[in-house]
């Protein structure tokens, strides 16, 4: 049960790809199909999976990657935050070198910033309560998968009287930017697949409207091969045959209601609140803040000088996010901006679409399927 | 933003736990998953326990994908 | 073996502390002749027939002491296999630590008696050392720089010159202990399989060698694992390498690690293995006899050499499910991700 490898068998691959390749057949054009987590998009590039799709079938990342859409002026102030005195900030490894206005967190690191990668929002806690004479700030990104650990975290915090933990709330929740993206004339998406680990938390049941309302083919899947191309064939299948329905492929996992501890512990916390995402500008209801209650833990609303932010110029990955260009259109692509030295949020986590595209599509194919 | 790996649990004390997967082992912590016991399969994000493994699907899966593989004829 | 409690600015010094510190812990753990003799410099005798190889390291691991070794013992495997895969039997090494004030000294001694017991592993001499102490917080405990001077034997000629399309990339052992252990300890991950795989390989490659197999090139896969190695041979070498996902060798526990924290074994260093990219007519030969030795056992064929072509990347690898995808070079550190 737990052998991810059997999940991956060879044989099962190539059936479902073949079988993709039949239900393409019955559609008379391009089939979109978009992913809108981060961690799909890293699954899909280790597999492979994106080249030995049928022809008619484009798979395309969207604003699904807590790093990519983490605006600049939240890690602005990250760093503002870190130059308060005996201020120690705790972060996911996903944020280190994230572009801000002025660096990163990597580059405010060798500055002299005190920054340190942790695993858990946990160990933040943690840290905090064994170093009383520090402000513990851990900077809370992720969607909903997330956002109940940071909230059981701070639950800790509150229970064991650590009072020099604070976070800066900066997380997010799919179901708007998919509403964005399925209302938007400009995007042309046939059906999505859906983040499993969040449907785990906010349960199947979340992600209805995207047929009810949009006539769009989803599904929920897992991260393994086979559950990636079992949502690709539903939605292809489901295209061709002019239905839409939101399925729930991992059900080992996901249940219609999703976790309702969870969801309490979030709702004691957080609030909905607009949120500006990378890329695309302002969500409304996009974001989480604190509840004014926890305002003695929000690094937010401490007093700090912010740079004025620097949307780099030229940089297209809204677009690329949407869907409506691919990473060779936008005119930094490679030049300047390489994983090396990101320019936009595309280009900065190791999976987002433009890094990806440097990475793998540069090169000619060599599949053996 | 979804990085969660299955793992078996194999200690309890109240809200913490220990969680096991290919030999090694972490603390993790059942607030969010109260009601798991000891012997389940639980996903496991950030250091907390979400979810439970459902067996049934999980073996329905991998029958289906066992099916898949055989139904193409390969060898 | 009188051992100070803790590491004072006076152990660097060079007066009765340092001294002290030389007398009662260094010598006894490396008891040689010519450290013995304390002099500026170790006199050594004439080197064997062959070319002379010469390498340094510096080791700054943290957590200076972890599950299958420690900072001492590494930093000798380390410098004992940079002249070992280039084909050099090693001879003598040189130890210089640079010292935290307030470091514990009983770590330093753990540090010595590890450092001395792979020297008598690999069958090499800690020929001349140094002691410096650096105040507290301008160092991390302890940090080790080596160097290693051993010799090439006559008629033996290895190098990423001579790796062409159609030969074999073997390994010896399992992909990515060293890495995922310390990556381990950092997070809280424990298991009694979850070990460092550091070991001197002076003895594995000489039997590679005596196997007869026409061994191109040899590395050992350390900062960056398989991947940053096979990227550098594939560049000096211009071809293309392609490695088979089924093939490699990776603990579960090495696999649990990764999965957990988002890392690749392929990305985490090793401490104790040895890449051989041999003419694919001697990969069973090469195979059996690394097999026959300890530090061998689990030696698997992974991946194969292919001519290079324009557009193609350099470093690709066959997945499980059968496609090929590229094995880029990580930019930056490879951090614990929730993404």
């Amino acid at each position: 049960m737990s052998n991810l490898d059997l999940y991956s068998d060879p044989h099962a691959v190539k059936a479902l790809l073949a079988r993709t390749s039949e239900a393409a057949l019955k559609c008379t054009r391009r089939v979109t199909v978009m992913e809108v987590c981060g961690t799909h998009t890293h699954a899909i590039a280790a597999a492979g999976i994106r080249k030995n799709l049928p022809a008619n079938v484009r798979l395309i990342s969207g604003p699904g990657c807590p790093v990519c859409v983490t605006p600049v002026n939240y890690l602005d102030r990250a760093e503002a935050v870190a130059s308060l005195p005996g201020t120690v900030l705790y972060t996911f490894g996903d944020l280190f070198r994230v572009p801000s206005s002025r660096g990163s967190l990597e580059k405010l690191r060798a500055r002299g910033g005190k920054v340190e990668v942790v695993y858990s929002p946990r160990d933040a806690v943690e840290k905090a309560a064994s170093e009383p004479a520090t402000r513990a700030v851990f900077l809370s990104v992720g969607f909903e998968t997330t956002a109940p650990t940071v909230a059981a975290a701070l639950q800790e915090a509150e229970e064991k009287g650590v009072k020099n933990f604070a976070i800066l709330p900066g997380n997010k929740v799919v179901p708007p930017p998919l509403r964005a993206l399925a209302s938007d004339p400009g995007v042309a998406v046939d059906g999505f697949l859906l983040p499993g680990h969040v449907s785990v938390i906010t349960g199947a049941r979340c992600f209805g409207f995207l047929a009810s309302e949009y006539h769009l083919p989803s599904a929920i899947v897992g991260f393994t091969p086979t559950d990636v191309l079992r949502g690709i064939l539903e939605i292809v299948t489901q295209v061709a045959e002019g239905q839409a329905e939101v399925t729930n492929l991992y059900g080992r996992v996901v249940t219609q209601e999703g976790n309702s501890a969870a969801q309490r512990l979030m709702d004691r916390f957080f609030q909905s609140a607009d949120a500006t995402w990378r890329g695309l500008g302002t969500i409304p209801a996009s974001g989480l803040e604190l509840r004014p209650e926890w305002a003695h833990r929000d690094a937010s609303l401490w007093e700090v000088e912010l740079p004025a932010p620097r949307e780099p110029e030229g940089c297209r990955c809204g677009e690329v996010l949407k869907g409506t260009i691919e990473p060779p259109q936008c005119p930094l692509f490679g030049s300047p901006c390489t994983p090396d030295e990101p320019v936009g949020a595309c280009m900065v986590s190791s999976e987002g679409t433009c890094a990806a595209w440097y990475r793998h599509e540069r090169f000619k194919k060599g599949a053996l399927l | 933003m979804c990085l969660a790996v299955p793992m078996q649990l194999v200690e309890k004390n109240g809200l913490e736990g220990i969680v096991e997967l290919g030999g090694v082992r972490r603390k993790t912590s059942l607030a969010l998953l109260a009601d798991a016991q000891v012997g389940d399969h639980v996903l496991v994000h950030a250091g907390y326990a979400i979810a439970k493994v459902d067996a049934d699907e999980a073996r329905e899966t991998l029958e289906l994908l066992a099916q898949l593989g055989e139904a193409a004829g390969l060898p | 073996m009188k051992r100070p409690e803790r590491i004072l600015l006076g152990h660097g010094s060079g007066g009765r502390l340092t001294q002290e510190l030389v007398k009662e812990s260094f010598l006894p753990a490396f008891g040689n002749p010519f450290l013995a003799a304390l002099s500026d410099s170790a006199i050594l005798p004439e080197l064997p027939p062959g070319r002379p190889a010469l390498t340094t390291d510096a080791f700054v691991v943290d957590p200076p002491i972890f599950p299958g070794g420690d900072l001492g013992y590494l930093s000798v495997c380390g410098t004992v296999n940079d002249l070992s895969v280039a084909g050099a039997r090693p001879l003598w090494l040189t130890w210089a630590l640079i010292l935290e004030e307030g470091a514990p000294g009983e770590l330093v001694e753990t540090c010595a008696q590890g450092a001395a017991r792979a020297a008598k592993e690999a069958g090499v001499a800690i020929v001349a050392g140094d002691t410096k102490v650096v105040p507290l917080g301008k160092g991390d405990q302890i940090y080790a720089v080596t160097a290693g001077l051993g010799v090439v034997p006559p008629g033996r000629e290895t190098g990423d010159h001579r790796v062409k399309p159609g030969d074999a990339l073997i390994v010896s052992g399992p992909l990515g202990d060293h890495g995922a252990t310390i990556m381990g300890c950092r997070h809280e991950l424990s298991g009694q399989g979850l070990q460092s795989d550091c070991a001197p390989l002076a003895s594995l490659c000489e039997a590679a060698f005596e196997s007869g197999a026409d061994i191109h090139a040899m590395h050992d896969p350390t900062r960056g694992g398989a991947t940053v190695t096979c990227h550098e041979v594939a560049a000096r070498a211009g071809v293309r390498i392609v490695l088979e996902e089924p093939a490699l060798p990776v603990r579960p526990e090495v696999r649990a690690v990764c999965d957990l924290l988002g890392l690749d074994p392929l990305s985490s260093p090793c401490e104790g293995r040895v890449l051989i990219w041999v003419d694919a007519g001697d990969a069973e030969r090469l195979l059996a006899a690394l097999r026959a030795h300890p530090f061998g056992r689990e030696a698997a064929r992974i991946g194969h050499v292919e001519v290079m072509r324009e557009g193609w990347s350099p470093v690709s690898l066959t997945t499980v499910s059968g496609s090929e995808r590229p094995l880029d070079l990580l930019s930056g550190a490879g951090l614990p991700r929730i993404c």
